[in-house]
């Protein structure tokens, strides 16, 4: 039944406008406009124009969003959404070859959720089992699209590496979660985690250089025979090479300060560090690198590795001058990470628009895709949420959200069209039924 | 300290007097008598009051009023600009028992055995425990602490029906009896439930996919059968504490005492409640009906299908202690807010309600569960009482807790906004008149990592 709904809901593929205005709205741009009442131009997919008064052009499509909140579109910088089947490709400590684009499930429902709770762009990552997993890629959350259609257009694509408890916990199948039998594996420890990474830079750099050597000597008029290609190299020779953003998962202080370090070393640079729940405590080496912090608002205590962590961790990583997001890493959070922002203002002090930028400008810097999303600007994507209240309020919701000025989601529409929904269900279940008891073998009496 | 009365419990007044005049606090020691002037009083069972005055003596709330004048000498608090409200209660955490949840070790919920309400989560709790001022931080002065998760078995046995006696307690004391509100606010039943895959509790011999991958059994009526002799179990056991009711009464020769069974002679007698775990319909529904038959007194623990049972909930008069709003749906084509909207939906329908987090990570967030149920229908003054009076009453302790009212214990907090907003601080929290620490181990850190050079 649940590839029933999904077909129905296909069919309620967004309807392209091509001038809209939203207007009466108190907009808050996270830009240098700051929080305005006013309007928005969006024309074909990008935002034409805001500001307090804006004319109408005829034929426009007009929101009228009085008393209504309209923010940039919520960005998520760790999810594992839209992904078909597992996460991990537990079998080796470094799987660089794998790539997350390969599995993209577009009718995962989550997206859908996620939509509703106004996350329009989000970071899909692999799990934490191995120091070094797979290649990530960025997509919009375009309901109703194929996985092609989902993908981000130009985000630069990354990796995901992982440190501490996750990665080491193959080494110790007994500390496994609930004792479940994992193939033993290297590394067991913290100090294995960092040989896993070091060995497969340092193959890397070698790889680099045969390549770099085979393509100078081709620039030069020779043929000399190409290097072996190696998949699980050419990840991380996009690293070494800037093409390629690293996502590290990491709770401890020790342990990113080492990722710092193996980059250091090998001339590449952390992207982002992920969770990084004990990034307060070396925030200032995480600045002095320029990696983006993308943490839980409050998340502690549910492992030993998050056992220090503090809510206070996003602000006191903003004060230090680090990039600061928080993403959810679930596919529940993620539909309130407004109210994630807000938690900022709570611990810490930060501003109401420093807050909200911890979930939409912010993460979209990380991602490097600052220039496409993250603000209401003139020029962007017209990636928009409009809540009913104040986003930063526990008591908001979202109303309407639009993906490159298409409607992707509208609560009014999700709520009239229910009732019709259910019997389509209904109507398609009873057909089941039916094909089954034809389909059924008839019982014979012995 | 209070709680229910013993023979065994009196020695131990002093001590408890000891320890009151020992609590950490900003103020004076021993100083449960105070003022606290020029304040908004939000009592939840009545109208606000603004600008009045709060007046807390030997830990009770003794007057609210414009006009009252503090004896000299007496402690004043200045609540210009402020609100003070009653402290919140969380209906179901594992405080105290469970520290990292995800470390065995470091995991007192859970115990082996299928029926087991002589366990006591209150004799566990460590008042120690981290969890404790990181939760009271947002205004939470007690919980319901369960010796077993809200689906139970987390440790031994993955069967267990009856996990115990369930605490409440303040989330302040020296020792777990200090804490101590009520050592058996209820006994906690799991209810036996039919695990389903696809079509739903109608479909017959229906195969669970899961189940078939998971080892446990194929068909529906395998597993039908298992509920069913669960469910038997259950009758089972009541019926043998009925039996020992009797022969204790009588006292017939022969009589041997049974810590099992004398646990159960609360629940019999109608003084403690059964609080029951049940998550889809049938199983409410059953629960329900066992409820009835067994003439006990339930709440009702998650319930996330219990609008399909609204009816019988609202005729039997069964609160529904909610677990967080912030969940996903329980299958994919159930709507997006189906969590978020189900409180507002039982209250509507005449249910009383309370939120627990079921969690000791999240409980600081209770307030939020149950703002994010407003942004979905729920009355805010509703909300507001779901957190405080409600809990309050449901767990049998309405005429100490829950609300600003005469002769009430001082569980307050002063606030500058509204507790269910995230943005808002807690200035004071004060449990039983006494000035509760507001730091705690991530306010440390904080303050120390923040003056790193």
């Amino acid at each position: 039944m649940m590839k029933f709904l999904a077909a129905v809901v296909l069919i309620v593929a967004p309807l392209s406008a091509e001038v809209t205005v939203i207007k009466n709205a108190t907009i808050m741009t996270e830009s240098s406009k700051g929080t305005i009442k006013g309007s928005i131009l969006v024309r074909d997919g990008k935002i034409a124009e805001v500001g307090e008064n804006i004319m109408i052009p005829q034929g426009a499509t007009v929101i009228d969003a009085s008393g209504q909140w309209v923010i940039p579109g919520i960005i998520d910088c760790h999810s594992h959404i839209a992904v078909d089947g597992n996460m991990n490709e537990t079998s080796v400590s470094v799987s660089s070859m794998v790539n997350i684009k390969d599995v993209i499930n577009p009718e995962d429902v989550a997206i859908y959720r996620a939509l509703a709770g106004g996350v329009t762009t989000v970071n899909v990552l692999h799990g934490s089992a191995n120091s070094i997993g797979g290649q990530t890629i960025v997509i919009k959350t375009r309901w109703g699209k194929d996985a092609q259609g989902l993908i981000f257009e130009g985000a630069t694509p990354g990796i995901k590496f992982a440190l501490g408890e996750n990665p080491k916990r193959a080494g110790n199948p007994q500390a496994g979660r609930g004792g479940a039998p994992v193939p033993l594996r290297y590394p067991a420890t913290r100090m294995g985690v960092e040989d896993t990474i070091r060995e497969a830079f340092n193959d890397a750099k070698q790889y680099k250089a045969e390549w770099d050597a085979y393509d100078a000597a081709t620039k030069a008029g020779q043929h000399p025979i190409p290097p072996r290609k190696d998949l699980r190299l050419e990840s991380l020779k996009e690293v070494l090479e800037g093409k390629r953003f690293v996502h590290a998962h990491c709770y401890r202080a020790d342990e990113i300060l080492m990722l710092i370090r193996i980059a250091d070393d090998y001339g590449f640079k952390i992207k982002t560090f992920q969770h990084v729940l004990e990034g307060y405590k070396v925030a200032n080496e995480i600045a002095a690198h320029g990696a983006g912090g993308s943490t839980f608002s409050d998340w502690w205590g549910y492992k030993m590795e998050a056992i220090d962590a503090i809510p206070y961790n996003a602000a006191l990583m903003a004060k230090k001058g680090i990039v600061v997001s928080l993403n959810s890493d679930d596919a529940e959070l993620m539909r309130r990470l407004n109210t994630e922002a807000a938690k900022a203002m709570k611990y810490g002090g930060v501003s109401r628009e420093d807050a909200l930028a911890m979930v939409t400008l912010n993460p979209a810097k990380q991602l490097a895709i600052d220039n496409r999303v993250g603000s209401i600007e003139p020029g962007k994507d017209a990636d928009i949420v409009i809540y009913d209240k104040d986003p930063l309020s526990t008591m908001s919701k979202v109303q309407k959200v639009m993906i490159d000025g298409n409607k992707y989601f509208d609560r009014d529409n999700e709520v009239s069209g229910r009732p019709q929904k259910e019997l389509e269900k209904e109507k398609l279940m009873q057909e089941q039924d039916q094909q089954q008891k034809k389909a059924a073998p008839a019982r014979r009496p012995q | 300290m209070t709680g229910k009365k013993s023979g065994d419990r009196s020695q131990k007044s002093e001590l408890v007097a000891i320890a009151l005049i020992f609590s950490a606090g900003v103020f004076a020691a021993a100083n449960d008598t105070f003022l606290i002037r020029n304040t908004d009083v939000y009592p939840v069972t009545g109208a606000t009051q603004q600008n009045v005055s709060v007046l807390i003596q030997d830990g009770k709330i003794a007057e609210i009023g414009a006009k009252i004048v503090a004896p000299k000498g007496m402690k004043i608090v200045d609540g210009k600009g402020l609100r003070v409200y009653p402290g919140m209660i969380d209906s179901s955490t594992e405080i105290g028992l469970s520290e990292v949840s995800g470390e065995r070790v470091t995991v007192d919920s859970g115990e082996m055995g299928e029926f087991m309400p002589q366990l006591r989560a209150l004799v566990a709790v460590n008042p120690e425990s981290e969890h404790i001022p990181v939760t009271r931080v947002n205004g939470i002065t007690s919980a319901m602490t369960f010796p077993a998760g809200g689906r139970g078995g987390r440790g031994g046995a993955s069967s267990q029906i009856i996990s115990g006696q369930v605490a409440l307690i303040h989330l302040a004391g020296w020792t777990w009896e200090d804490m101590e509100i009520n050592r058996s606010a209820a006994v906690h039943v799991i209810f036996p439930s039919i695990p389903t895959g696809g079509r739903g509790d109608e479909a017959a011999d229906f195969p669970d996919p899961a189940a078939q991958g998971g080892g446990g059994p194929a068909t529906y009526t395998e597993r039908k059968r298992q509920y069913d002799q669960a469910l038997q179990q259950l009758n089972d056991f009541f019926a043998a504490a009925r039996q020992y009711q009797k022969e204790r009464a009588a006292n017939a020769a022969g009589f041997k005492r049974d810590l099992k069974m004398e646990a159960m002679i609360p629940v019999l007698d109608g003084k403690v409640p059964i609080a029951v775990t049940a998550i889809r319909a049938r199983s409410i529904h059953d629960a329900i009906a066992f409820a009835e038959k067994q003439h006990v007194k339930m709440v009702l623990l998650q319930g996330r299908e219990a609008l399909k049972v609204v009816a019988e909930l609202k005729e039997k008069n069964i609160p529904v202690i909610l677990g967080r709003s912030e969940a996903l749906p329980d299958n994919e084509d159930a709507p997006y807010d189906q969590a978020e909207s189900l409180p507002g939906q039982l209250q509507k329908a005449g249910v009383k309600i309370a939120f627990g987090t079921f969690t000791n990570q999240f409980a600081r967030n209770l307030p939020y569960s149950a703002a994010r149920a407003v942004a979905f229908g729920l009355p805010y003054e509703e909300a507001l009482k779901a957190v405080t009076i409600n809990p309050a009453q449901i767990w049998g302790e309405g005429d100490k807790i829950g609300s600003i009212e005469k002769g009430k214990w001082a569980d307050l907090m002063i606030t500058d906004g509204d507790p269910l907003e995230t943005p808002t601080h807690i200035k004071h929290l004060y449990i039983k008149g006494q000035e509760v620490d507001l730091t705690n181990k991530q306010t440390r850190l904080y303050e120390k990592y923040l003056s790193r050079p």
